[in-house]
């Protein structure tokens, strides 16, 4: 038997504190965004991941990253090892695909800063 | 001397908002300067997500946020120099400034954006107590060193205060292979975002510890160790609740604080934000001279920022146009009954739009409560709030109309909800 | 792993701090060979740069005693050092204040004794102290104005002071803590660390540590306790809230926490008094600290402590026979030991290194004068100090006085690297801190301490992870993230 469950909202600042009850009804969210995020929190937990990746330049020795999308809270340290794997080349922008499928989620990991030499 | 309609000081993301308001209000002699190597402030070290919601209806990093507005620099060619640093600022708006290009220059400008952003309390503000040994750094530094230098600073760490820096670096550091041991919050609640607390502590498994201090450092050279006590009512360590940590880093996030210091110089009031003191046109005491973002009262969100800055480059634009006069009747905004700054200090009648915000910070959580905007001692506005937060800005949108020129100061304050009978 | 050095030095100094540094300088006049031994990772890095940084006037030491005569001479050089070595000093005289009928009595035996220490000091009335120090406690009674009293940039003293001695041919070692001193035939091997190095003569300026060195000749009749003082600072927030050294009347403790401006027009409040185990406790503590913001307070009440900005603990050496130990041991005229240099210790160095030099060690050595002493530091730019036109030439010159590093003191590229292509080596970020001020200011090294960083790391050739805040093993960067 499922309990009635309360947690935070993270979708976006105002941090709704939700509450869920045993068939999934989410009260407490102040946009639509919140009952998804509930819903999805106490089935399959996802996260975007943010990091660097090593790059050869003249202007930074690290370039930052983050996966296209959440991908399972549950693979974020195997993502972190394929993006330390990385090791990528100036110029590099905003977008450039640098994995593409991270960890077989069917995720891309994407630069996030415009490196151009 | 060269002279511009329009310089912007400081080219983070409130600079930046600033110029481009200002620019597509017509202001084409604009000059934006930046003291470090790229535009964009502190957002170049802020690489995880959660900024642009609610500007650009998308979740982005902090380099995409701030690409995003460098671009529309770049598209309007907006003027900017990198590494120039202002070491002056005349009460006749002039601006003296240094650079590896320029030598040193004077420029004249019609109006100035202060957008010089905050700095982080350190460790010898609040007097640490214990020994100063390296490793004990604030978050941000950490921050620059591992995400734009590419180096850790240690592999063991605490963090002291649970500001949002500091949960966004327990996460960053965990994800790079360190051990986060906990985070000490010496008030009784958390002043971090609540998305932070979930997926940056609570993910991790890290423990915060709510109304603890460090009441000791330990080592020689390096961190070896820190000891945090449980705090009383006074926030004073109570003798006996010790817990030890070994850890070879103490990180820092307990708050932060507009970096002014321009301003200050030139003597111009400030408000209990400790930036300056504005109006509705976040325009300070000195006609002309506008501040906004994290320099004027420190944000939530850059999301905020953006908004807040756009309207003082659209302010700097009126006056340049004369479009903003000065009037004697300005009202005052104050903080009241729980409420820690309310920005602006001033409201000018004659030139404000139609809806005025009024942004502020509670000093402590609440529930409950109304609130309560008076002018004088009628109240004229009360909004109730279930929970209020001191991690959230609040912004309130004041009708003009509900403002009479004759009707005294204007205050901000926290009232319980009565129960009804 | 010990090595032998058969290279016989004139002289060994044992210790950098501002004592061994103004030796260290002295003897750099004459045809020496001279070579100074130092623990640290830099130079006058102990007592010598935790301590009020006061030039004191000399008028309280007991008449008769080393410290009043080593003070009051010293106090009479340092108009001509500070030029000589560029060092901030200004004499803003020095104000004890009385705050009842009772300490004005005590104010004029203090007159007395400055008047037999030789030392120009004057009475001023409530009003007329009212007068010059406006923030001064209502309740003030009278004070006693010593004119000659002031302060001084603690950090430039010593490292320019080396820096001058190293330029006329003294060498330095750092990183070296002497280990053991042995007499053999007729010389003196000093054992450190890292290897042996003989000397005829060896003078013990070792500070806290001066009592182990002197041991290891012979017995010894003194003792040092380690006496722990602890501070305040504060942003520079406002020009002369203070523009004094502010005293309360001195008691057997010593001085008693005194208010004052710094050279960089900062604001110091300290220091606590208090007898500690360790000469390694440079702790701070919460309970200190807030008795000597209460006792501040009660001299200058409203001194705005929301500026704070740093605390520190300093150490000085307080000597069992409560004045300054200047003399050779028992059996050797060629081992000289300087010790229990606590407070006017500052003041009271140039003089002792003379007397050291001319007296004492000027009866086993001939002191033959260079031709070619300089004893002029390479001038320090100081774009702070320069014209507006002054200013943009430089930067055109050399761009790198057009980077600002430290936002706070607003400190150049341009500066820290000449910091460390001196003849002094400066290895650590508090060295370049302490030589050029950055990350003094009121984010503390928030924003300029990883540049700092980068920039030494650069300037020496070494990753980043090498650099160290300040002693060896003070690394801050602990491995490449990637």
């Amino acid at each position: 038997m499922k309990q009635d469950r309360e947690l935070i909202c993270i979708m976006c600042p105002n941090g709704c504190m939700l509450h869920v009850d045993e068939n999934l009804n989410v009260t407490g969210n102040r946009c639509p965004r919140g009952v998804s995020y509930a819903k999805d929190e106490l089935t399959h937990p996802t996260r975007v991941v943010t990091s660097t990746a090593k790059i050869d330049s003249e202007v930074l020795p690290v370039c930052p990253l983050k996966t296209a999308s959440p991908i399972p809270k549950e693979k974020i340290f195997d993502v972190m090892k394929e993006i330390n794997a990385l090791h990528l080349k100036a110029p590099v922008h905003v977008g450039d695909v640098l994995i593409g499928d991270v960890c077989h989620t069917g995720v891309a990991v994407v630069a996030t800063r415009d490196i151009e030499k | 001397m060269r002279e511009y309609q329009l310089v912007v000081i400081g080219g983070g993301s409130a600079g930046m908002a600033a110029a481009i308001s200002a620019f597509d209000k017509g202001v084409k002699e604009i000059l934006i300067l930046e003291k470090g190597e790229f535009l964009g402030g502190v957002l170049n070290q802020c690489i995880h997500n959660g900024f642009g919601l609610t500007y650009f209806k998308e979740e982005l990093t902090g380099p995409e946020f701030l690409t995003r507005l460098s671009k529309k620099v770049e598209e309007r060619g907006i003027e900017y120099e990198l590494n120039a640093f202002v070491i002056g600022l005349g009460k006749d708006k002039t601006v003296t400034y240094i650079s590896p290009k320029s030598g040193l220059e004077k420029i004249k400008a019609q109006a100035i954006v202060m957008a010089t952003g905050c700095y982080e309390r350190s460790a010898g503000a609040i007097a640490i107590p214990g020994d100063r040994p390296a490793g004990i750094l604030t978050a941000g530094q950490a921050q620059l060193y591992l995400n734009e230098y590419g180096y850790l600073v240690g592999k063991k760490v605490f963090i002291l205060g649970s500001g949002d820096i500091g949960l966004i670096m327990a996460r960053r550091m965990s994800l790079e292979g360190a051990k986060v041991l906990g985070v000490a919050e010496i008030m009784p609640y958390s002043n971090g975002l609540n998305r932070n607390i979930v997926q940056c502590l609570q993910d991790y498994g890290i423990p915060l510890y709510l109304s603890h201090t460090v009441s000791r450092c330990i080592g020689k050279e390096r961190l070896e160790a820190i000891e945090i006590s449980k705090v009383d009512e006074r926030l004073k360590p109570i003798p006996g609740t010790e817990m030890r940590f070994e850890c070879d880093v103490l990180l820092l996030s307990i708050g932060l604080i507009p970096y002014n210091s321009l301003l200050d110089n030139l003597g111009l009031p400030t408000s209990n934000s400790r930036g300056a003191a504005v109006n509705e046109h976040m325009e300070t005491a000195l006609p002309g001279v506008f501040s906004c973002g994290n320099v004027l009262h420190v944000h939530d969100l850059v999301d905020n920022v953006v908004v807040e800055a756009e309207l003082a480059g659209e302010s700097a634009a009126l006056y340049i146009k004369g479009e903003l006069p000065e009037h004697e009747k300005k009202l005052k905004v104050g903080p009241g009954n729980g409420i820690g700054y309310v920005v602006p200090s001033f409201v000018d009648l004659e030139n404000a739009s139609e809806k005025i915000d009024l942004k502020f910070r509670v000093r402590k959580p609440s529930k409950n409560v109304y609130i309560d905007i008076k002018q004088g001692d009628k109240s004229i506005k009360r909004i109730y709030k279930m929970s209020i937060i001191p991690s959230e800005m609040e912004i309130i949108k004041l009708p003009k109309s509900l403002l009479s020129n004759d009707g005294g100061d204007i205050t901000v304050s926290l009232q319980p909800k009565e129960e009804t009978l | 792993m010990r090595y032998n050095v058969s290279y016989m030095e004139d002289i060994i100094i044992i210790g950098a701090g501002v004592t061994g540094s103004f030796l260290a300088r002295k003897l750099s006049q004459y045809d020496l060979k001279v070579l100074v031994i130092e623990k640290e990772n830099d130079v006058g890095n102990v007592t010598s740069m935790a301590n009020s940084a006061i030039v004191h006037s000399g008028y309280d030491p007991l008449p008769g005693s080393k410290k009043a005569h080593f003070n009051v001479k010293g106090n009479a050089m340092y108009t001509e050092i500070a030029e000589d070595l560029d060092v901030e000093f200004e004499r803003i005289g020095s104000l004890t204040i009385a705050t009842s009928q009772k300490q004005l009595e005590t104010l004029k035996d203090l007159l007395k004794r400055a008047e037999q220490n030789g030392v120009e000091a004057k009475l001023l009335s409530a009003e007329e102290t009212k007068k010059l120090e406006p923030n001064i406690t209502p309740e003030v009674t009278g004070s006693l104005l010593c004119p000659s009293a002031g302060i001084i940039n603690p950090f430039t003293l010593v490292t320019h002071c080396m820096e001058n001695a190293l330029d006329n041919g003294v060498r330095l070692l750092l990183n070296e803590a002497v280990e053991d001193i042995k007499r053999v035939d007729g010389h003196y091997d000093v054992y450190t660390s890292k290897g042996v190095y003989q000397a005829k003569a060896v003078v013990n300026a070792a500070g806290l540590y001066s009592e182990e060195m002197a041991s290891a000749i012979e017995p010894i009749e003194w003792t040092l306790k380690p006496r722990k003082g602890e501070y305040f600072v504060l942003d520079h927030f406002k020009a002369n809230f203070v523009s004094h050294v502010l005293f309360p009347l001195p008691s057997e403790k010593g001085k008693g926490v005194l208010v004052s401006k710094t050279t960089s027009n900062n604001y110091i409040v300290g220091p606590s008094s208090e007898e500690v185990s360790s000469k390694e406790d440079f702790a701070t503590d919460a309970m200190t600290l807030a008795n000597v913001r209460a006792q501040a307070t009660l001299m200058v009440p409203n001194i705005p402590f929301q500026h704070q900005i740093r605390v520190f603990a300093g150490l000085r050496a307080t000597p069992s026979t409560h004045d300054f130990i200047i003399e050779p041991s028992k059996k050797y005229d060629s081992f000289i030991n300087i010790a229990g240099i606590e407070s006017p210790g500052l003041a009271s160095a140039p003089a002792i290194a003379e007397y050291v030099a001319e007296e004492l060690l000027g009866k086993l050595f001939e002191l033959k004068k260079k031709e070619n002493w300089n004893p002029r530091i390479k001038p320090y730019v100081k774009p702070m100090q320069l014209s507006q036109e002054e200013r943009a030439k430089l930067i055109a010159e050399n761009p790198d006085y057009g980077t600002i590093i430290c936002n706070c003191e607003k400190v150049s590229l341009g500066e820290i690297k000449d910091v460390l292509s001196r003849s002094l080596p400066c290895n650590s970020i508090k060295a370049v801190k302490k030589r050029t001020r950055a990350g003094f200011g009121k984010c503390q090294g928030g924003f300029c301490q990883p540049r700092v960083l980068m920039i030494i790391a650069k300037h020496k050739g070494v990753s980043p992870t090498e650099i160290c805040y300040d002693k060896l093993g003070s690394n801050i960067l602990l491995e490449e993230s990637k």
